[in-house]
């Protein structure tokens, strides 16, 4: 079996996601991980699944993008290991006016410490702009990484906060 | 029923005590550690039967469930359900932890219900139950529970609040067959887990 990466993207409308799980389903492609928004207005889906070869699953998946209005890619991926546990689990936020770099510059600051993105998003509504990110940090490493993100933050004229997102186990 | 002919059963709901009154876990006599399933055993999604709280069967899975949560690291509550028995029995002990407020200390209770909840807050909760994932739930800060002390069947009047609160939600849930996962605040709202105890 193989493990596929299909992203789908395009005008959205009701049942989008019905119709590809259907074509999938239909082909014995089992569905693992999906994420699924709406990226100002436009429909956007990335899946994980395992089943047979991209290119089937791409002829399967092409009437769906006969009218243009979707676009669909399949491709072979490499499975990954099991998840090891990287580091310290935070959430950064940042909001501020809009303005170009943002993402770069604060992700950027992330990465040099050694953080890890593992997940994000970020949202333009009128002229304030939100981006939410979950990193992974290297133990001990918050504290220094606050200070280097508030400095990019200030010069980007833009607020961050860091705050450790760790579970209660119940 | 074992009364006699004629006699009322006492009812142990007749008397509601605020906090745990003089029950102790020590009554329950020594629990046995029992493993614990993990989602999707059936048993995690069944609601569980309301117990007599009095039952010799009852006091055993008490004192059971505190034995299992007390050797569980981290562990600050745990559901009949969680150790496979489909029953409305759990045990909390939320001593120690940085988020509690107030605290009744190690303590199980039987058919228990939520009488009044306020003030809700969303936080990131993990499961025993389910190890890999984490979720965003909210559940509210501000909790009045009543339910059934094993042993004696009085019944206990609980007013709490913060992570205890927060943790008897989550058991009591537990007793219903509800997972947190079917109480997540959205779609993604649900992450895989970065930290093991």
């Amino acid at each position: 079996m193989n493990e596929l990466a299909i992203t789908v993207i395009g005008r959205d409308r009701p049942g989008i996601v019905a119709d590809v799980a259907e074509v999938l389903a239909r082909l014995g492609a089992n569905l693992t991980d999906s994420t699924m928004t709406r990226l100002r207005g436009h429909f956007a889906m990335t899946l994980i699944c395992v089943g047979p070869a991209a290119a089937e699953v791409e002829a399967a998946l092409a009437p769906l993008a006969a009218d243009g209005q979707l676009l669909a890619t399949v491709r072979a991926v490499t499975p990954d290991g099991a998840a090891v546990p990287a580091g310290e689990p935070y959430v950064m936020a940042v909001h501020g006016a809009d303005r170009m770099g943002i993402v770069a510059a604060m992700t950027r600051v992330l990465a040099e410490a050694g953080g890890n993105v593992t997940d994000l998003s970020t949202r333009l509504s009128g002229s304030l702009y939100v981006v939410v990110a979950e990193v992974e940090l290297p133990p001990g490493a918050a504290e220094v990484l606050l200070g280097r993100l508030a400095d990019a933050a200030a010069g980007l004229g833009v607020e961050v906060t860091l705050r450790p997102a760790e579970p209660d186990l119940l | 029923m074992s009364g006699e002919p004629g006699r009322p059963e006492p009812d142990p709901r007749a008397e509601t005590y605020e906090g745990l009154g003089d029950w102790a876990p020590e009554a329950l006599g020594a629990g046995r550690v029992i493993p614990v399933v993990s989602a999707p055993q059936a048993v995690l999604s069944r609601a569980g039967a309301e117990v007599d709280p009095t039952a010799g069967e009852t006091v055993q899975l008490a004192a059971d469930l505190i034995a299992t949560m007390r050797v569980s690291p981290g562990c600050v509550g745990l559901a009949a359900p969680q150790v496979g028995v489909g029953a409305q029995v759990f045990a909390v002990d939320v001593t120690g932890h940085p988020k509690a407020i107030t605290v009744h200390g190690v303590f199980a209770l039987c058919n228990a219900r939520v009488v009044e909840a306020t003030r809700w807050k969303a936080g990131r909760e993990g499961c025993m139950s389910v190890p890999d994932l984490t979720g965003d739930v909210k559940r509210a800060s501000r909790l009045v529970v009543e339910g059934m002390l094993p042993g004696s069947g009085k019944v206990a009047r609980l007013v709490t609040d913060g992570f205890e609160a927060r943790a008897l939600q989550h058991e009591i849930d537990h007793c219903a067959g509800l997972l947190f996962l079917d109480r997540v605040a959205g779609a993604h709202a649900i992450y895989q887990r970065k930290v093991y105890l």
